[in-house]
């Protein structure tokens, strides 16, 4: 079910009203049940990934809760009689056997997905559509990496002791197919996220409204911002485009993919607040990075974390990287120090890189950005020494000149999601520096993008209002909470003429090739 | 304080309502200019309630009878619920729903729909999604337009859920607001009667003259889904007491292939139906095919509707026995105001072509 759909409203409506109806005590019973209609709506041949899932990661973290709490206690029962190196021989056994737990469930589950993600390309698609294993052919299991990447996240923090581990399955069935994040996320913590959906919750009309209003922009980004203007995307690889009708579309491609991934958050995270749930934000006006840390901090913020928390840093303080760091402080001064963090930082870059596909654009993908990371790291002093010069960090027309610059790099760098070919990626860019075409601008080559005149104006009035109230969002906050000061009759209004909008000029329904959320292909 | 909250929520929520209910009516197709057919459906409840034949089905029934001729020569009370495209689950549908209003002694259905047994049999998608609003679009909402719906839609319709932009048709015609005209406006609150007793009239001549020559068909068996329908009809009709006549219309294309014909006589026979060939008679209908017809064969003008008419009444009259109502005076008041009102159309229309 697209939550673009009629019948994904339609659903998240009774879901609403059945859910401040019935006793608090069920809420989290009906938000399970609700899920697993959500996934097998899906089709019901994906269940089994789900529940593989559940049932795999609930008897690993059973497994080392258990081992755990025998260690407690046989710890506690010995504290007079054993030595302290007896106590550490102790821990290092029973932590070896967690170890086996955890790897056991995260090759089982990692391995799911990445059969899943191999399916996807050639020539296992073939192989898998044909003959006896036609079978593996499903296509991707719905939300099978957000709710793979959350789960094996909690697992992780239940070895490692950072949470304890849920011991009503039911319980962590809901934490792992909670249903507005099984399409693109965010990936939560299982300790942020759980309590709020196992508490009862007390019908809020605030919160509610607030929710409302956040799926409604969401609608609007997505439908009338990202769904229009997807026709010119689509034309982007044609070998037709190069120079500045290339530059164009690949900011073309900025507007789709912000319109749509931040809008299919904003539909997930407002339909949570609507329940009273609380969901991170995966999305803070990343087009306003002035540098490449920055974005990525704002920018698909959950599984940046999760990289980080779940990759980088087991990676970092990995025995072989340990190794690695000392020789390099050794031999390598200041530069030896951050070395093991690049290696890190390479190999966290190109896991993500994989994640979105197995394909070599999309490591190259990750790599560009890990380089662009990395030699940013590496001139911050000659930065430094040119601003301490020239001072040019204390005009005002500089902060707009980073933040266009972050834009164009990175929307050169996203566009290689496109050219599952390298070799087209690089000789598009390289058209960039040798062909100056200006003259698309007005010989008729825009209005050959599957664009009308009119489509032309509505994106322009909806990035305009888009640009708006992000630039006050970042300068004031919270625009609902603004409007929420003002006369009822002046909100209601303008929430009304939203509506309108959307339901007007969004992209749906009959007529339309709409797309699904771009996320869902992960 | 919140008692205040709750009303201004309230009153705000009762405005906007009202304007989106304003703007479905502003966007919804009027059918008023060029395209006539789509209103046919929604005019019949204005005429409902009254009638001894119930005519149902395409373009072959809302082009070929005229259900004055029929009055004027026969005192038939008699309606057309026909829109274009019309398919047989559609049809079965209209039929149930027509029981709701009324209990005709007779109700006739154009067998030519019988040839498409599934949503998508021919067309291509958005041209069946059209001819499906102008269909299900004027029903008035009951459980019979919901399965009309549900067996009517397109694998797109079906893709999109769009069983609820029947419900909201805002949903479906929200990008016609960069289209709007006059008409639009014009007709947001009331529109005209379009159809004589859904009866939509012609007055153009364009001659037959080239016969269309089809290929033959690899399998002429008609679908099961549509034996499925009629067989439901006759069931309906049999529940309501009502006569069912099967007829084919004397439109000279599409084909009527004698081994769709020879299908339908033997269900005819079968079931105790009275199934007539109109197409067989058309020298004892009399029409002139240089001078009846408004589309070279496709479907009749009034001037051949009319001569139909006149033939059919007689065959309602003496084998189905239709009662005339011309001695009634209160159907005869009613009547006599569509008679007029179908003169001043006709005269207009000649004046126009």
């Amino acid at each position: 079910m697209q939550i673009t759909s009629f019948g994904f409203l339609l659903f998240a409506a009774v879901l609403l009203v059945a859910y401040y109806l019935i006793p608090k005590k069920g809420q989290w019973i009906l938000l399970l049940a609700a899920s697993y209609c959500f996934y097998l709506w899906a089709g019901i041949e994906y269940l089994g990934f789900i529940l593989l899932t559940t049932v795999s990661t609930y008897a690993a973290t059973m497994a080392m809760a258990a081992n755990q709490e025998k260690q407690a206690k046989y710890l506690a029962e010995n504290k007079q009689t054993l030595s302290r190196e007896e106590r550490k021989a102790y821990k290092a056994k029973g932590k070896r056997v967690n170890r086996v737990y955890l790897i056991a469930c995260l090759v089982l589950n990692f391995g799911i997905l990445a059969v899943c993600k191999a399916l996807l390309i050639e020539p296992f698609k073939a192989a898998a559509s044909a003959g006896t294993f036609s079978f593996l052919s499903l296509g991707l299991p719905l939300g099978i990496s957000f709710y793979m990447f959350q789960s094996m996240g909690y697992a992780v923090d239940v070895y490692r002791q950072t949470c304890a581990a849920e011991k009503n399955p039911l319980k962590l069935a809901l934490f792992v197919s909670f249903f507005p994040q099984l399409i693109q996320g965010p990936i939560s913590k299982f300790g942020q996220l759980a309590p709020q959906l196992y508490s009862p919750k007390k019908f809020d009309g605030k919160q509610l409204s607030f929710g409302l209003q956040r799926m409604l922009w969401g609608y609007f980004k997505k439908l009338v911002i990202a769904d229009r203007i997807a026709a010119a995307v689509i034309t982007l690889r044609g070998p037709e485009h190069t120079g500045v009708s290339f530059f164009i579309l690949t900011v073309f491609y900025a507007v789709q993919i912000y319109g749509d991934f931040t809008g299919g958050i904003d539909v997930t995270v407002g339909l949570a607040q609507a329940l009273g749930i609380k969901l991170p934000e995966n999305f803070i006006r990343p087009y306003f990075s002035k540098n490449i840390a920055e974005y990525w901090r704002r920018w698909h913020i959950s599984l940046g974390e999760w990289m980080k928390d779940y990759i980088f840093y087991p990676i970092s303080v990995s025995q072989p990287m340990l190794k690695l760091s000392k020789a390099a402080r050794k031999n390598l001064g200041a530069f030896g120090k951050r070395l093991p963090v690049y290696v890190a930082s390479i190999a966290t870059w190109f896991v993500t890189g994989i994640w979105h596909g197995l394909t070599p654009n999309f490591v190259l993908w990750g790599m560009l950005n890990c380089f662009f990371i990395v030699l940013s790291e590496e001139c911050s002093g000659l930065y430094e020494k040119f601003h301490g010069r020239f001072h040019l960090k204390e005009k005002k027309w500089y902060g707009g000149f980073e933040i266009a610059r972050m834009f164009i790099l990175m929307n050169l760098i996203r566009i290689v999601d496109l050219f599952p070919n390298v070799g087209d990626y690089f000789s598009r860019i390289g058209s960039l520096f040798t062909k100056f075409n200006f003259h698309v601008l007005w010989d008729g080559t825009m209005m050959k993008l599957g664009l009308t005149a009119l489509d032309y104006i509505i994106l322009a009035g909806g990035i305009v209002l888009m640009f708006t109230i992000s630039l006050i969002q970042e300068k004031k906050g919270s625009i609902r909470e603004l409007l929420w000061q003002k006369n009822p009759v002046v909100r209601y209004a303008l929430i009304f003429a939203l509506l309108v909008i959307v339901l007007l000029m969004g992209n749906y329904g009959v007529g339309y090739n709409a797309s699904a959320f771009i996320y869902n292909a992960f | 304080m919140k008692k205040k909250s709750i009303f201004t929520l309230c009153a705000c929520l009762a405005v906007c309502l009202a304007l989106l209910w304003l703007l479905q009516a502003l966007l919804m197709p009027k059918y008023m200019g060029s395209v006539k057919e789509g209103a046919l459906i929604g005019e019949y409840y204005d005429n409902a309630g009254n009638n001894d034949v119930v005519f149902i089905g395409d373009c072959e029934v809302y082009e070929n009878f005229s259900p004055i001729t029929m009055w004027e020569e026969y005192g038939i009370t008699s309606i057309i619920r026909g829109s274009p495209q019309q398919l047989i689950w559609q049809s079965y549908y209209l039929m149930e729903e027509t029981f709701q209003y009324e209990t005709p002694k007779v109700m006739v259905f154009n067998v030519l729909s019988m040839k498409y047994d599934t949503p998508q049999s021919t067309g291509d998608q958005t041209q069946r999604e059209a001819y499906n609003r102008m269909t299900l679009d004027g029903m008035r909402w009951s459980g019979s337009k919901w399965n009309s719906i549900q067996a009517s839609m397109t694998e797109e319709e079906k893709q999109w859920q769009g069983q609820w932009s029947y419900l909201f048709p805002l949903l479906r015609y929200h990008d016609r607001w960069s289209q709007l005209t006059g008409e639009d406006f014009q007709y947001l609150f009331k529109k005209d009667q379009v159809s004589d007793n859904g009866y939509l009239m012609q007055t153009g001549v364009k001659p037959f003259e080239d016969e269309h020559i089809q290929p033959p068909l690899v399998d002429y068996t008609f679908g099961e889904n549509s034996y499925y329908y009629l067989d439901k009809m006759v069931e309906l009709c049999k529940q309501h007491g009502t006569q069912l006549v099967l007829i084919k219309a004397p439109s000279l294309y599409p084909v009527w292939w004698d081994e769709w014909d020879q299908q339908m006589v033997e269900y005819a026979e079968k079931h105790g139906l009275l199934y007539v060939n109109l197409l067989e008679k058309q020298e004892e209908i009399g029409i002139d095919w240089s001078q009846d017809t408004y589309d070279a064969g496709l479907h009749l003008n009034v001037y051949g509707a009319e001569k139909l008419a006149s033939y059919f009444g007689k065959i309602l009259v003496e084998e189905c026995g239709v009662a005339d109502h011309r001695g009634d005076a209160e159907i005869s008041t009613v009547w006599a105001e569509k008679v007029k009102t179908y003169y001043q159309r006709k005269e207009a229309l000649q004046a126009q072509s």
